[in-house]
């Protein structure tokens, strides 16, 4: 019979719209901005850089080495060196970045500078209410903006947050233990071997 | 810049026997268009309704992706590689991750293999879907059957922000193995999603295998000879639509496809109903893998540990490494002189590929066909013109 | 009480005739007409706001999402939102177009939508004119409606405008017979032209049925072919290839921007909700109620119900199926539906002049049934369509 078919696919329809009354699978629309989707851990938007304690200009992790800044594909961070030193979250008298600039309009959110970090200075945030009414300085953000603490890295990917610190507690107790020890300082940055991140110490989960 | 020389007045048709004559009439489907899946472009000329010559126009979103990648490192290009077929980014970050583990003679550990096939059937699924409804979109269903499948989508992309940080994006692939191994309970709620699919897939065909419009739209319609599917380099589900037995996880045996007991569909007619039931064959025959494989997955490391991020040079050489992407054959043609940029960086894109048949098919036509043929190319503009 | 229920029902009429008695003899015929017409004016487009907000939300709940739902209580006032926009838009007028046709084109199509609301009779006593010959009013009307879209698609100069003019030309005229075959049926049970007899005619209940002329077998005939020639009429989905949103994009109103481009859809939609109208007047029974127990609520408000419903049916098509491409629609119109309609007009004969019982019914139906199968058939053999098997490489 000829619309056997249509008339299937119309009682498909009819399912579909007597079921959007009833049943939540049916419609799944969220009423943004008023009510938020439930924020998966690992989401990222762009990134951030993370200062522990209360001082962000004291606190701050980075070190100003440069190396994200050579292997962001699209080129949008500039680091400027300062010419003193201040020690970093291990305890070391290390150079910091007077200037940290990321212009997020060229950020392509890619997480390569959070992976080539040795010091786990950078990570990303996941804020996407970014809107701004300038097109150029808006999206430019320098290192007081990029700032933002440890408790708020806690706040918003809490697993990688812990690993992160008792990385870097593992670290300073290291660097504790070689300081009478040793007279010159360690040598070179930790070397290069690639972080891995949201994972339980170990590797290993199934 | 030199524009193509059209001819300014139409051709006019030999008369007729009664002496009338008629103009053709050249159309520009043209960039800005609901249908075209992209910024593309068909010149087309008609007579009356019938296609009587077709000229794709496209380089509308060329990005200079390949000569990007001649300037960054090897792994500086694989978030570029992400965009190149937007939807599927997991296939061509994998692509590229093979032909870079090719050239430099990279093992990849056992999980990884198994990460890389679960993302990559997830990949396929999603993209099948999304396809299918927005064939049915350019057919005229009103986006009913393209909703129900982005309803789907949501799930998996779901799955990939959790894991990759990035729903689209995922940059997801490093050369030896992932990025990132799978948060607790990730792989409960993948197979969550992977049961629930099969039965979306019924209601789906529910609501379209067996509509008599959609039959009388599609079947008979962009005929694909096996001939001409395999003269002209047709590969994916174009080409198995049209009887040429040719899937890459088959023939290749990359990764561990071979673990697998998976069936290839192949369809008989080639036509544009043939190409979409072949998605829907394999949206199942991927959700049989699926299941394989995530029962199978091992513990263990997930990135080969010999490898560095930084500084990585290949020694001198080349290769080419591919896989069967969701729309067919997507390679990645490396040169390396042994610096840490590649000397030549190639992409094979299947889309593109796909579409050199597109005039072929839409002879004689009406217009309405060929907006339903060139979605069932399944043509992406960002792998089309890279 | 039934005499509160009379006057509720007749409470337009009783208005109507208030404000006549201000106005001295001579002038009431005039007055009477025009206050007939002003409300047709703003009832109908009221009702056509209410029906862009319905078809939205019932579009969106079929799509497994809200519709409209933030300007206003549930999205009720996105359709002042929306006059709102097209009345402040710039009004674009390609260069080489024809300027006069140009701009004609969509005020035809509204004026010939609006006349066919002149012969509808919306409830008890309630019709603007009621004409001896209604049906024959109504459908020569509808047929201006092609003339319009001809006129906006080649005055537009344009390629696409005028793939959607041949398109809208050939479907409108293909549809034209059918809808008024389908009809014929009906006037030859009701024996007369004029709406309002026929409306009468169906006004009986056996028990507590309807004699509705639906539910005859030549009479559901005849409605379902009426309802799909309506749909091809008004450029609805699946016939609604003309305005072939994804593949022409706009066919013959692509060139129309604002105010004008509104009067289109506003056009279209009082066809359609004018070809429903007519229907529930030749075969639902007009302003009848269903039941006999339900005659106290208004007639008008019945007449509003059943347009809604079949509004809602035209919503619901419009959701699910892909639209046809035009030599299949043709097709479709010449070959099935067209021996159909005469069919119908065949079967509805053999109705009038056989006796009344269940042998009337049986082969009526019969002689219904066969020609659907059997045209059904051939359409499907011309085609080959079959669903496929697939086989799977080892």
């Amino acid at each position: 019979m000829v619309g056997e078919g249509i008339l299937k696919g119309l009682a498909e329809t009819a399912r579909n719209f007597f079921g959007s009354y009833v049943s939540k699978e049916r419609l799944t629309t969220v009423q943004y901005p008023e009510q938020r989707l439930p924020r998966i851990e690992a989401a990222r938007s762009f990134p951030f850089l993370v200062y522990d304690g209360s001082d962000w200009q004291q606190g701050m992790r980075c070190v100003g080495c440069q190396i994200c800044e050579k292997e962001c594909p699209p080129k949008c961070i500039l680091i400027e060196k300062s010419k003193d030193k201040k020690p970093d979250a291990v305890g070391k008298q290390q150079f910091y970045p007077a200037v940290f600039d990321i212009d997020i309009s060229v950020c392509m959110s890619c997480q390569i500078c959070v992976e080539v970090c040795p010091f786990d200075a950078i990570k990303m945030d996941v804020d996407v209410d970014l809107p701004t009414d300038n097109r150029f300085a808006g999206l430019l953000l320098d290192k007081q903006q990029l700032a933002k603490s440890n408790e708020y890295y806690h706040g918003i990917h809490p697993t990688e947050a812990a690993a992160v610190d008792a990385a870097l507690a593992a670290e300073r107790a290291k660097a504790q233990a070689k300081k009478p020890a040793a007279a010159t300082p360690p040598a070179a940055p930790p070397s290069a071997a690639p972080v891995p991140e949201a994972q339980p110490v170990g590797g290993e989960s199934k | 810049m030199s524009v193509t020389a059209y001819p300014t007045t139409p051709p006019i048709l030999e008369p007729a026997a009664d002496g009338s004559e008629t103009q053709l009439l050249e159309i520009s489907m043209g960039p800005q268009h609901p249908s075209t899946h992209g910024v593309f472009r068909m010149n087309v000329v008609l007579d009356g309704e019938r296609v009587v010559k077709l000229k794709p126009v496209f380089g509308y979103l060329h990005r200079n992706h390949e000569k990007i990648a001649e300037n960054e490192t090897y792994l500086g290009s694989m978030p570029y590689t992400d965009r190149l077929d937007y939807i599927c980014s997991i296939t061509n970050n994998w692509a590229y991750a093979l032909a870079v583990e090719k050239l430099a003679g990279i093992q990849v550990p056992e999980r990884a293999e198994y990460l890389r096939v679960i993302t990559g059937e997830l990949t396929r699924l999603q993209n099948h879907a999304s396809l299918i409804g927005f064939l049915l979109q350019d057919m005229g269903s009103s986006g009913t059957p393209l909703m129900y499948a982005f309803r789907e989508r949501e799930n998996i992309l779901d799955l990939f922000e959790a894991l990759t940080g990035s729903r689209m994006m995922c940059n997801y692939m490093r050369f030896g193995g992932c990025r990132v191994d799978t948060p607790a309970g990730w792989l409960e709620q993948a197979q969550k999603v992977v049961t629930e699919f099969p039965r979306f897939l019924d209601e789906y065909e529910n609501l379209l295998v067996g509509n008599e419009i959609l039959m009388e739209r599609t079947q008979g319609i962009g005929v694909l000879s096996p001939e001409l599917a395999i003269d002209s380099a047709i590969s994916g589900p174009m080409a198995r639509a049209s009887g040429v037995n040719y899937d890459i996880r088959k023939v290749d045996n990359y990764s561990i496809y071979s673990r697998f007991s998976f069936r290839v569909p192949l369809g008989s007619h080639g036509d544009v109903y043939d190409r979409y039931m072949i998605r829907f064959l394999e949206m199942r025959e991927s959700v049989k893998i699926l299941n394989e494989a995530m029962r199978d997955i091992p513990a263990g490391p997930i990135v080969d540990p010999k490898m560095r991020i930084r500084g990585f040079r290949p020694k001198p050489g080349e290769a080419y490494g591919r896989i069967e992407s969701p729309k067919g054959e997507l390679g990645f043609y490396l040169i390396s002189d042994g610096s840490t940029n590649p000397y030549r960086y190639r992409v094979r894109p299947p889309s593109l590929i796909n579409l050199t048949v597109l005039e072929d098919l839409c002879l004689g036509v009406n217009v309405a066909d060929v907006v339903a043929i060139l979605g069932s190319i399944d043509i992406v503009l960002g792998e089309v013109d890279r | 009480m039934t005499q509160v229920f009379v006057q509720l029902d007749q409470i337009f009429v009783i208005v109507k005739y208030w404000l006549l008695g201000f106005v001295p003899a001579g002038w009431q015929p005039l007055v009477s007409a025009i206050v007939s017409v002003v409300t047709v004016v703003i009832a109908f487009p009221a009702l056509f706001a209410l029906v862009t907000w319905f078809e939205r939300k019932g579009l969106g709940r079929m799509q497994n999402r809200y519709g409209p739902n933030r300007a206003g209580p549930a999205g009720l006032f996105q359709p002042i939102a929306d006059a709102i926009k097209s009345l402040t838009k710039e009004d674009i007028v390609p260069l080489a177009a024809d300027h006069v046709v140009h701009f004609l084109a969509p005020v035809l199509l509204v004026t010939a939508a609006f006349l066919a609301y002149a012969v509808i009779p919306v409830g008890r006593n309630m019709i603007v004119v009621n004409l001896n010959a209604g049906v024959l009013f109504f459908f020569a009307v509808g047929s201006v409606v092609e003339l319009s879209v001809f006129m906006a698609g080649w005055s537009s100069r344009s390629k696409y405008s005028l793939l959607g003019a041949m398109r809208a030309i050939a479907q409108m005229i293909s549809y034209e017979v059918p809808l008024v075959l389908a009809s014929v049926v009906v006037i030859m049970q009701a024996g007369s032209l004029s709406t309002v007899a026929i409306v009468e005619r169906q006004a009986g209940y056996t028990g507590i049925w309807p004699h509705w002329f639906v539910f005859t077998p030549w009479g559901f005939v005849g409605f379902a072919l009426f309802m799909i020639a309506a749909t091809a009429e008004s450029n609805r989905s699946p016939f609604d290839l003309p305005e072939g949103e994804s593949e022409i994009i706009a066919g013959y109103y692509i060139e129309y921007s604002g105010f004008k481009f509104a009067l289109f859809f506003l056009g279209e939609y009082l066809g359609m909700m004018a070809t429903s109208g007519m229907a529930i007047t030749l075969f639902l029974g007009g302003w009848a109620a269903p039941f006999p127990f339900l005659a106290w609520i208004p007639s008008y408000v019945w007449f509003f119900l059943k347009l809604l419903a079949l509004i809602f049916g035209f919503i619901w098509i419009r959701g699910t199926l892909p639209r046809l491409r035009m030599d299949q629609l043709m097709n479709f119109a010449w070959e099935f539906i067209l021996p159909m309609a005469l069919f119908n007009m065949l079967v509805a004969g053999v109705w009038h002049f056989m006796p009344p019982g269940i042998p009337r019914w049986l082969v009526c139906i019969a002689m219904v049934a066969t020609p659907c199968i059997l045209l059904s058939m051939r359409l499907k053999r011309k085609k080959k369509l079959q669903l496929r098997t697939y086989q799977f490489a080892e």
